[in-house]
């Protein structure tokens, strides 16, 4: 009986919270969320010199899955939701689980979701996007339409304003998922916004944009001008497949390094006008309340930002000695030029090594070889972006922005190392 | 008429130069097909606070009341004190500079032809795009008249709703002052004692991770 089924992966993995608890109770840490985490084999049978099942009997055959799935041993790897955060999971986020996944691209199953009114159910036969407005003609594209228009592929994170904002009156949650998991980073495959008005011509007096979905919640943003000819994509394709539903199936909008919420999904509808909309998601929501009681407005850009995603609350140290210390780095700006890792809360920090591409607006991963000496230990990381610009501590954000802010929280995040290797979220004064 | 025509010539040659042999010297795909205004205007719903948008009719407060009784007292409450974690839409008055403020649709939204915008797109929420012209603007009336913004007996059109200043309409700054922190990158001896400030353990809210929601 080597082939573990999906249930044998869930109990071995209930028997390594058992386990940590007990660890607990021995070294007197404290941890109070549990992981998955890599396990203690769970049939000695498997392992040498005896030779495991799946090296004798056949397995599956090349019809059995036409469109693969992750291993069944993987299946802790998924997008959660905090459901107390919201008034429904319809109208609500899901986050990227950060921890277990490598390199900059997140699989398209696991790109964070936030939707308004749920995930539209859309016969791409039946879509049509309209722009019209200050044009010269106003026009009606079908998908096949747009797909026929010359293409780019573009890599690019999507980030959440909100992400991080449940951490802005202290540390809140036990997780890089939900510290941080409202980011992602795919391949986005679409029309430049700019051939698009190209094709419908755009009037002298046109500055705005407003794109709008399909979805229940018509969500709306006014975009500026400037930006949409800059760089933005009407999409189709993510990682070289078609969207997912959760993502815009079958047309979204990409507004590279602006907060998610502008990256319209589900677009039906640009209009082109000489100002902006001032749509609920740009005043209500969406804006940045400062102590004065005045708020911010159209604060688009994300800025830089980085975390360290192993360790971390979901990836705990197994013993003294060699550690890597990887996490991720992005900036709204363009590139990342420098990430530094501190182990002593920000007194003395290294530069850490860039591995993988380093791509404007998108996840920059960064490594960090450590060896640790078993005792408790502060992590952070602080990245720099081509700008110059230097990632800030939370005390330079409140200091600014007070401590009921929601949205743009870019600060250097801090993991408290305990002396068993276990990892909890803290922030520093 | 003749140094006209040599400047012409003359611009032309440039073009020619600049343009490379490989690239299509058109400016328009000619893809896509032209929309007529009937078709566009089940899908132009969009209102702006010059009230650009905002359709024919009118409704009153008193008829946005039993509409609001049927269709969201149960998720933003009788009186729009908002229930669970659905959305407050009244009061919240003076709580803007606090550490608990409550951002309403009297207290924050700097237009009152948003709400005709969101009601008419997004509401009710699960029957969007349901409700006439009438019936958003006697919704928009009573919820105004819950924040002592309209009187009751108040009947708005796309005029009268354009031309309401809402308490918070300065309440917005801009442009983006951001990056507002300039900090330098320390390298050595960057602090002295570091005190830990909060602990996520101690507030415990996060879920239950290992609970798989897939597969």
């Amino acid at each position: 009986m080597a082939k573990q089924k999906p249930e044998q992966a869930r109990t071995r993995s209930l028997d390594r919270r058992a386990f940590l608890k007990g660890s607990v109770a021995v070294v007197g840490s404290v941890a109070t969320v549990a992981y998955p985490g890599v396990s203690q084999a769970t049939n000695p049978e498997n392992l040498p010199p005896h030779v495991p099942e799946w090296s004798q009997a056949l397995g599956d055959g090349v019809d059995v899955t036409p469109y693969g799935q992750p291993s069944t041993y993987e299946n802790t790897v998924v997008r959660r939701n905090v459901p107390w955060l919201t008034a429904t999971p319809e109208s609500s986020i899901s986050f990227t689980p950060l921890a277990d996944l490598q390199g900059i691209i997140t699989p398209n199953g696991l790109h964070f979701c936030r939707h308004h009114a749920g995930v539209a159910d859309i016969n791409p036969e039946d879509h049509r996007l309209i722009i019209h407005g200050l044009v010269d003609r106003q026009l009606m594209f079908t998908m096949a339409d747009i797909k026929r228009m010359p293409a780019v592929s573009r890599i690019h994170f999507v980030e959440c304003a909100a992400n991080g904002g449940m951490e802005w009156r202290g540390a809140q949650l036990e997780a890089v998922q939900f510290t941080h998991g409202m980011i992602s980073c795919c391949e986005w495959t679409g029309v430049k916004m700019s051939t698009l008005l190209d094709e419908v011509g755009i009037k002298p007096a046109a500055k705005w944009l407003l794109a709008e979905g399909a979805d229940a919640a018509g969500m709306t943003r006014s975009i500026p001008m400037h930006k949409a000819l800059e760089d933005c994509i009407v999409v189709y394709a993510q990682n070289g497949e078609m969207l997912r539903p959760e993502q815009g199936y079958p047309l979204r909008l990409l507004v590279p390094g602006w907060e998610g919420n502008m990256s319209i999904k589900w677009l039906r509808r640009i209009e082109v006008g000489d100002q902006p909309w001032h749509t609920r998601e740009e005043t209500s929501k969406y804006t940045d309340l400062m102590p004065s009681g005045k708020a911010r407005q159209f604060t688009w850009f994300q800025e830089c930002n980085s975390v360290i995603t192993s360790p971390s609350m979901e990836k705990s140290i197994d013993g003294k000695g060699f550690v890597e210390i990887t996490g991720l780095a992005w900036t709204g700006q363009g590139k990342i030029k420098r990430v530094d890792v501190s182990v002593d809360g920000g007194k003395n920090w290294q530069s850490a090594q860039i591995d993988g591409p380093v791509l404007d607006k998108a996840l920059t991963r960064f490594r960090m070889a450590w060896r640790w000496d078993g005792k408790p230990a502060l992590l952070q990381s602080r990245a720099i972006d081509e700008t110059g610009y230097v990632q800030p501590e939370f005390a330079d954000l409140r200091r600014l922005r007070g401590e009921w802010s929601i949205y743009h929280n870019n600060s250097i995040h801090t993991w408290k190392i305990n002396t068993g290797g276990d990892v909890e979220n803290v922030q520093l004064s | 008429m003749f140094n006209c025509l040599k400047r012409i010539t003359a611009v032309s040659l440039i073009l020619l130069a600049l343009t490379p042999a490989t690239t299509l010297a058109v400016d328009r795909l000619g893809i896509g097909s032209p929309v007529d205004g009937k078709t566009l205007a089940g899908w132009d719903i969009d209102v702006r606070p010059d009230g650009q948008g905002l359709p024919a009719g009118q409704g009153s407060a008193v008829d946005g009341e039993e509409l609001y009784l049927e269709k969201c007292a149960a998720c933003h409450g009788e009186f729009g004190e908002g229930a669970g974690r659905y959305p407050v839409l009244m009061g919240g008055y003076e709580t803007l500079t606090t550490a608990d403020p409550e951002k309403t649709v009297g207290s924050y939204w700097p237009y009152a032809t948003t709400l005709f915008d969101y009601i008419r797109r997004a509401m009710p929420f699960g029957d969007a795009q349901s409700l006439s012209a009438k019936e958003t603007y006697a919704l928009s009336a009573y919820i105004l008249f819950m924040n002592d913004i309209v009187t009751e007996d108040a009947v708005l059109d796309g005029a009268g709703l354009a031309a309401i200043k809402m308490p918070n309409r300065d309440g917005f700054i801009g442009p983006d002052p951001r990056p507002d922190v300039l900090r330098k990158a320390c390298m050595k001896d960057c602090k002295g004692t570091i005190e830990i400030r909060s602990f996520a353990r101690k507030i415990a809210v996060t879920p239950e991770l290992e609970k798989a929601e897939a597969n």
